[in-house]
């Protein structure tokens, strides 16, 4: 009578229920939204759009149909061509009289670098499914940051994800990114 | 010594624990469920497309979100399959985003005003018609800052 079972030491329970508690509180707040930024341009004052002189050499104009075809400078192209496009165009290596102009600015740490005047005008149509114009944004800012990554590989020796935020500042003005999202126009009819 | 150990046998009983759990599973539970009260009830069925080059969106009390997508299935009836704009919790239509902007401007302290982005969350089935017109409507508001939700591709 006097030996009596002794009790289950429930002072583990609390340690489990922390851990489950920080479980949850972790893994509700790792779920953070992802996307692709952009700004917008602002809107012109008077209604009447600004034709900006641009020589038509700076301009890459990639163009998606409203059948989701893909038109860049006037010749049909398949979507993962595209990356390797831009990349020409935005860095020009062969000082190609036909891709964009470039002019000397002065950068930190990089001195005085030629800087691409080329800017890169996606278009669509009012039926180009959401899908097909995700993929082109894609590959246009893919190409921006396997650029960048270059710049940074050659010139700090490190991936441009690993760069501090002034290197990684620097990095973009070498390669800015231009994207243009123009005007609604209505290409294809309905 | 002896008087000691003499003095140990009539100590005071250990404060139980044994209320411990319950507390921390009171709080477990309401994180659990405050962590889901905060998302928005969909009216529209989205599915975000993938991309690779994605970029987190910093700050999350600085985001305001604009659902564009199909009706979900209950409410097909009355709005059709057609993509429409969810604000909040209710179907609106382009010229209500001007409001929602200011809105969201206003709950946000002066110095955070430029700061606000929008994420834009869009079905990848919807036609860029209404993303199109949603941009301009945005541009009017001069809410610039955008930002086209896309989930990160597994490769």
């Amino acid at each position: 009578m006097a030996r009596s079972t002794p009790e289950i030491n429930g002072g583990s329970l609390a340690d489990i229920a922390f851990l489950l508690l920080i479980f949850f509180l972790v893994t509700t707040t790792m779920n953070t939204d992802t996307g692709l930024a952009r700004m917008l341009p602002p809107m012109p004052e008077d209604q009447t759009d600004v034709e900006q002189d641009i020589k038509q050499r700076n301009i890459l104009t990639v163009l998606i149909s409203k059948s989701d075809r893909l038109l860049v400078d006037g010749i049909p192209m398949d979507v993962d061509m595209v990356r390797e496009k831009t990349k020409e165009f935005i860095s020009n290596p062969a000082d190609d009289p036909e891709l964009p102009e470039k002019e000397p600015k002065e950068i930190p740490f990089f001195g005085t670098v030629d800087i691409t005047k080329g800017v890169i005008s996606l278009q669509n149509d009012r039926g180009t499914s959401y899908k097909m114009y995700m993929q082109v944004q894609n590959e246009l800012v893919a190409a921006y940051n396997e650029l960048r990554d270059e710049v940074a590989r050659t010139k700090f020796g490190r991936p441009y994800e690993d760069l501090d935020e002034e290197k990684k500042t620097a990095v973009q003005k070498v390669y800015p990114q231009r994207i243009s999202e123009a005007e609604p126009k209505s290409v294809g009819g309905n | 010594m002896a008087k000691f150990a003499r003095k140990g046998k009539n100590k005071m009983p250990a404060i139980s624990t044994a209320s411990l759990p319950d507390i921390v599973f009171m709080l477990l539970f309401f994180f659990m469920v405050s962590t889901t009260l905060r998302e928005t009830e969909m009216l529209v069925s989205i599915k975000i497309p993938q991309a690779s080059e994605v970029v987190k969106l910093e700050k999350k009390s600085l985001v305001s979100y604009i659902y564009i997508g199909p009706p979900a299935r209950q409410y097909q009836g009355v709005f059709g399959t057609d993509s429409r704009i969810q604000l909040n919790d209710t179907f609106q239509t382009l010229v209500d985003i001007r409001d929602f902007i200011s809105s969201e401007r206003d709950a946000l302290s002066e110095a955070e005003r430029s700061m606000l982005t929008i994420s834009l969350k869009v079905d990848e089935n919807t036609r860029m018609g209404i993303v199109t017109d949603v941009k301009q409507e945005l541009r009017k508001a001069s809410a610039l800052k955008i930002s086209y939700s896309a989930r990160r591709e597994e490769i």
